[in-house]
């Protein structure tokens, strides 16, 4: 077996600023293998912006990113290519590409390799189908003909096309019924532990929090405060306090009456 | 990753043939297993899938294995020894499966591409009749904005004025003016063999302002300001912007399609208008270049051959042009439903139906004006 770090991710000293306004300050950042990170925050706090960083679609100011032991900012086009391979992203909506069936969408990040044949590809694609527990007839669908949790799922698929090591999530449950949105919190934790993943997920859903995530970071005054549910719940940060213990909290369940 | 390739190969043993895989089962190396995988021989049975040097697997690796324990002779025969930590993958996939594929659709016949021509000649007839319908529909609402004035929006009107009108004279104005250049370069080289150069005053006068001015100005609109209406209307569409305007008692047609065919009924008569000065402006130059005249011979033989009838019969044509092209374009842009890409379809439509509806009026114009004897 080859070395594994603990970590997936580290960053150090991150700084983002658009114009005048700072959005981060010298954030440090530990993701460790196997885990689910909830990341929240205020609206406007750079949860999107943080995550965009991460994945490569916004250069920061300042800071060092290390995805996989490899720093980001040093890579060329060729090695930045290879690491994107290793992590999958599910966007808001999907972001399927709309001319595409399911197959061909979830195909796309394989084809882009060029040695698969297209008869494995077809395989694979349906196995991905059926790991998000959509029935396999959804393959010769385009989006446009899928309801917005089925989108998810489909999406969800395409992240996992290359049997990425990190998954990101941004807002997965945003948008979908309750008993949707309990549904697919628990295909991501078993998905999660199935197939050895480490999740990083935004999230505004306490119900998620509580669920599935095994560590939680909050992003406060430029910089992020991580810890568990009960750690976090100690914390006297007014914003924390008041995310925690307000009247949605209660009903999630986290605090007390 | 300092992983070893995966392999599989068949084993011998005293109780029967074993296979046995090892290595990286993993996406990196997915093409080359798959070609393991298919030269494996098919035909001979094995008791069971050894998985003892498994150095990592993922799912598509855990997908060849199980193809590997289901294929010719070999149904469904049992893992054994995989590392404990890979368990849970491998039972995942293998839930999921066998039957990830999904039913080839048949081969297409030729009762199939009949039917298709059949379906598409349906649907330019059904299409056809909904198109009249909308124009009936916009009849209707453009009596009730008369009937009630109020009713009428100024501000939409005057924003697409500025869009398709004063923002489209330049591009218009240059065609037009290359337009006469070349009639008039043609003309005159055609006429110099008759040694009737001058006429070419007549050929560029009638051409531009009868045809030429006119037909280029709605050609360049439909493909500017058509496609734009699609464009708008389409995304309106898509973010349900339409349906919002729906619920809340305002009716499309009244916010979005009046606003903009009463633009281009204005604009392209305007248009028209600079078209016909920049055609005749165009073949004046190449007169005085070709053929031996003054630009004021130009401008006073232009006046005796031309009359105001040649004008007319251009610039009659505009406010119906217009109408045809925003029309269309609103048509199709209410049309799209549900993804970007319909909005590409409609809009690439509108301006083929655009310039389509504009030649045939055209011609139309032409044999009702022969009758006329204009």
């Amino acid at each position: 077996m080859p070395e594994r770090s603990a970590n997936v991710i580290e960053i150090r000293g991150l700084v983002n600023r658009f114009g005048e306004q700072v959005l981060h300050d010298g954030l440090d950042l530990d993701i460790r293998r196997g885990e689910v990170l909830g990341v929240v925050g205020g609206s406007g706090s750079g949860k999107s912006v943080l995550l965009r960083t991460i994945i490569g679609l916004n250069r920061p100011a300042e800071g060092d990113i290390r995805v996989l032991g490899q720093l980001t900012r040093e890579l060329d086009d060729e090695a930045l290519r290879r690491l994107q391979t290793r992590w999958g992203v599910l966007f808001q909506n999907g972001a399927l590409f709309s001319s595409l069936t399911v197959a061909e969408n979830i195909q796309a990040p394989m084809r882009e390799r060029g040695d698969i044949p297209q008869e494995l590809m077809d395989e694979l694609a349906g196995l991905k189908v059926k790991l998000v527990g959509l029935p396999i007839e959804a393959t010769a669908k385009y989006p446009s003909q899928l309801s917005g949790g089925m989108k998810k799922r489909v999406g969800l698929a395409r992240a996992l096309s290359l049997d990425p090591e990190i998954l990101f999530l941004d807002e997965p449950t945003a948008g979908l019924d309750p008993i949707g949105a309990a549904d697919f919190d628990q295909l991501i934790r078993s998905l999660q532990q199935s197939l050895g993943l480490t999740v990083i997920m935004i999230t505004h859903d306490l119900d998620s929090l509580v669920t599935i995530c095994d560590r939680i970071a909050v992003l406060v005054d430029r910089k992020i405060k991580v810890g568990t549910l009960e750690e976090l719940m100690r914390d006297p940060h007014p914003w924390i306090q008041s995310y925690f213990h307000g009247p949605r909290a209660r009903a999630a369940g986290i605090a007390a009456d | 990753m300092t992983d070893q390739p995966g392999w599989i190969k068949l084993a011998q043993g005293r109780e029967g043939a074993v296979l046995q895989a090892g290595g990286a089962w993993t996406v990196e190396y997915v093409a080359e297993l798959d070609r393991q995988v298919e030269s494996l021989p098919k035909d001979t049975p094995a008791r069971a899938l050894d998985l003892g040097e498994i150095e990592a697997i993922d799912t598509a690796g855990a997908w060849l294995l199980a193809r590997a324990t289901s294929q010719g002779e070999r149904q469904e025969i049992p893992w054994q020894n995989l590392p404990p930590e890979f368990q849970p993958l491998a039972e995942r996939v293998l839930t999921a499966g066998p039957k990830v594929i999904p039913d080839r659709p048949r081969e297409r016949t030729i009762v199939d591409w009949v039917a298709e021509v059949g379906a598409g000649v349906e649907n330019v007839w059904t299409e056809t009749l909904d198109l009249i319908a909308f124009f009936g529909e916009f009849v209707l609402a453009t009596g009730r904005v008369i009937a009630n004035p109020r009713r009428f929006r100024w501000i939409p009107l005057l924003v697409h004025i500025e869009q398709t009108g004063i923002n489209a004279l330049p591009i218009v104005s240059l065609i037009s003016f290359l337009v006469g250049v070349v009639l008039a370069y043609q003309g005159a080289d055609q006429l110099r063999q008759f040694n009737a150069q001058f006429l070419t005053v007549n050929m560029v006068g009638i051409s531009v302002l009868r045809e030429m001015g006119i037909l280029l100005t709605a050609i360049v609109v439909a493909g500017r300001s058509g496609s734009a209406f699609t464009a708008q209307i389409g995304t309106m569409q898509v973010s349900e912007e339409v349906d919002a305007l729906r619920t809340m008692g305002l009716d499309p047609m009244e916010v979005l399609v009046i606003p903009r065919v009463a633009a281009l009924i204005i604009t392209l008569p305007i248009l028209t208008f600079f078209a016909d000065l920049m055609g005749l402006l165009g073949g004046g130059v190449m007169c005085v270049l070709l053929v031996d005249m003054t630009f004021g011979q130009y401008v006073g033989r232009l006046n005796d051959v031309v009359t105001a009838t040649q004008f007319w019969v251009g610039m009659v044509k505009a406010p119906v042009f217009a109408i045809l092209i925003a029309l269309v374009g609103c048509f199709e842009g209410l049309r799209v439903t549900g993804s970007a890409e319909s909005v590409g379809i409609m809009t690439t439509r509108a301006v083929v139906e655009g310039i389509f509806l504009v030649i045939i009026f055209d011609a139309l114009f032409s044999i009702l004006f022969s009758i006329l004897s204009i």
